[in-house]
């Protein structure tokens, strides 16, 4: 189900009927989603365009996309030298990468043990898993500080990645891939007398990368992006990932628009890079959610 | 027969075999379920008890036993009735762009038209920015003077529109911005769909005669109905929980407080900033209940759908 390469049913019509008003059709479709996407590239192209300005400039009425000073990556370096940006960069690199791997084995192993393992339970097991999609992260707000506070985790990473590790949808994104795999492989290994975690690890595994991708990259983005956990578990500057601490630049930088935009297009620009490198596997990681329905 | 030949083994010789199977089920999902039952169950036992006590975050927290008290004083509570409001103002404003922009747009971009790969990119970036990037955007285009979008306006002659302070349009700018940020989700959702469409259908319709309206109206929106209802049930469900880039708006650009605080934000400050956590918790199982009833009517009817058609 890729979404990038499949025919467009335009396509098949020009095949079939390759008619003036179809053709007419498609350049007033190309016309509309022209002025949408403009629209949708504005805010962007603004924001980086006031972080390429001198604070001086940013306030000019009426408002100008090239600066009467002219462009200057002064606020650029301001932000990267003066400010936490560069520790928020390591702190959301760091926590993220640990809950995608801990989410990837976690719910893989799970998944393997639920969709080859024939266990008794085990439709129960999957189904109070499942009950977990019905839990929204943010009404546990109070009892998750609670408990993090309890075991001393405030402030800390473990804090931070603890409470994002269990994800009940991946476990089911991945128990639907194990599902359609055949049967053959794992009978043969067996026969073979290969245990049941060699077979998860040297033969499951190996088939499943395009899942492990996109669960990958999906878990990646929404922890980088994750605000409220962050935010209530942490306090110390120090510790802020980047959502967190960009919430609070406006109180440290006071209203200096091109150093609140510098940091805002700085925020954004990994989570941009990673797009642009694995838009396909981001893609399908959102596919893979619309087939649960 | 799977089970049959199971229940054989199990009273057969072969029960030891068995339960090495059951056991080494339980070590693949063990991990998992450890982590689940500390982050997700635990929490959520743990919210019920504790919104039935005094709670609180500082000292040692006193912990009278209060029964229903907290319960009762939430829904005396005019301030938890406008957050609710709040919630539900910005689901309704939010969910028919979400779903209806989504599709159009996706209808749009999967015709023949050239360089789609570059509308895929318009619409879906701003959806893997973090949610401070887009409010921090958001409240610099909606300044008065300066702001971008009054600015337009005024080089129009309309007259500015207050649109962060402003107490009957701060809703609609923070649904503006969430509009413009998570479209991309539901957009490709909506791709995805479109392609499941198989071709045939289109070929036999362009053979009878229909013209692309004709395959839109009849073909590709009812096929696509499976794909509506799981968009409508997400988004609802997502805007339902909204937070971040209000509070952020709120705290960071001056949006109106009074107009948009929703109801996360009114537990997060019951709990954090008043630190009555007793009572945050009971908003939170409030709310958690309201929720949980939606997606269980959600479920009901999908299943219904699905044995209908």
């Amino acid at each position: 189900m890729t979404v990038t390469e499949a025919r467009t049913p335009g396509e098949i019509q020009e095949k079939t009927a390759g008619t003036g008003r179809r053709r007419l059709g498609n350049w007033l479709a190309f016309g509309v989603l022209l002025v949408a996407a403009i629209i949708w590239l504005i805010p962007l192209a603004w924001a980086i365009d006031t972080a390429l300005k001198t604070e001086a400039d940013t306030t000019v009425i009426p408002v100008s996309w090239i600066p009467p000073s002219g462009f200057t990556f002064e606020s650029f370096v301001e932000v990267l030298s003066a400010g936490n940006m560069l520790r928020w960069y390591f702190n959301s690199a760091l926590t993220s990468s640990a809950i995608t791997v801990i989410v990837v084995v976690l719910a893989s192993l799970a998944a393997f043990g639920i969709s080859r393992v024939p266990f008794r339970g085990r439709s129960v097991v999957f189904w109070l898993i499942l009950a977990g999609l019905m839990v929204p992260p943010q009404v546990l707000i109070v009892p998750l500080f609670t408990e993090m506070d309890f075991f001393g985790l405030i402030d800390t990473y473990p804090g931070i990645i603890l409470p994002q590790i269990a994800s009940p949808l991946a476990v089911f994104i991945f128990k639907q891939f194990f599902d359609g795999l055949p049967h053959e492989l794992e009978d043969a290994a067996r026969v073979d007398g290969a245990s049941r975690l060699r077979i998860y690890w040297q033969i499951w595994m190996p088939l499943s990368r395009p899942v492990i991708a996109a669960v990958a990259i999906f878990t990646f983005v929404l922890s980088w992006n994750n605000f409220i956990l962050p935010f209530i578990m942490v306090t110390n500057t120090e510790m802020m990932t980047i959502p967190v601490g960009l919430a609070t630049v406006q109180s440290s930088y006071g209203v200096r628009y091109a150093d609140i935009m510098a940091s805002a297009v700085l925020g954004g620009l990994p989570l941009i890079i990673v797009f642009l490198f694995f838009q396909r596997q981001l893609v399908q990681g959102i596919a893979n959610t619309g087939l649960k329905g | 027969m799977a089970a049959r030949a199971e229940i054989a083994q199990r009273t057969g010789k072969k029960g030891d075999t068995a339960r090495r199977t059951d056991l080494t089920g339980y070590l693949f999902v063990l991990p998992f379920l450890i982590a689940y039952g500390l982050f997700l169950v635990w929490p959520v036992i743990l919210g019920l008890r504790m919104s039935f006590f005094d709670w609180s975050l500082v000292g040692t927290g006193t912990t009278d036993f209060l029964g229903l008290a907290n319960y009762r004083e939430l829904f005396a509570d005019p301030d938890f009735w406008a957050s609710l409001w709040h919630t539900i103002l910005f689901t309704l404003l939010t969910t028919p762009p979400l779903v209806l922009l989504a599709l159009g747009l996706a209808l749009l971009a999967n015709r023949a038209v050239p360089a789609r790969w570059f509308f895929r990119l318009a619409f879906f970036a701003p959806y893997v920015l973090p949610v401070s990037t887009v409010a921090l955007i958001w409240v610099w285009l909606y300044q008065p003077g300066f702001g971008l979008i009054n600015s337009y306006l005024v080089s129009l002659g309309l007259p500015e529109v207050d649109w962060l302070a402003g107490e009957n349009v701060a809703m609609i700018s923070v649904a503006i911005a969430t509009v413009w940020w998570t479209i991309g989700f539901n957009f490709v959702l909506y791709l995805a769909g479109l392609q499941e469409i198989p071709e045939e259908l289109y070929e036999a319709g362009a053979l009878d005669g229909a013209g692309s309206y004709q395959q839109t109206r009849y073909i590709t929106i009812p096929l696509l109905s499976r794909t509506t209802f799981l968009v409508l049930v997400l988004q609802i469900l997502a805007s339902l929980i909204v937070f971040d880039q209000i509070y952020i708006m709120n705290t960071q650009g001056g949006l109106n407080y009074t107009a948009t605080r929703p109801v996360i934000q009114y537990i997060y400050e019951q709990g954090f900033t008043q630190y009555r956590i007793g009572f945050g918790a009971a908003i939170s199982y409030v709310f958690f209940v309201m929720i949980l009833v939606f997606t269980i009517m959600q479920f009901v009817l999908s299943r219904r759908r699905r044995r209908e058609a």
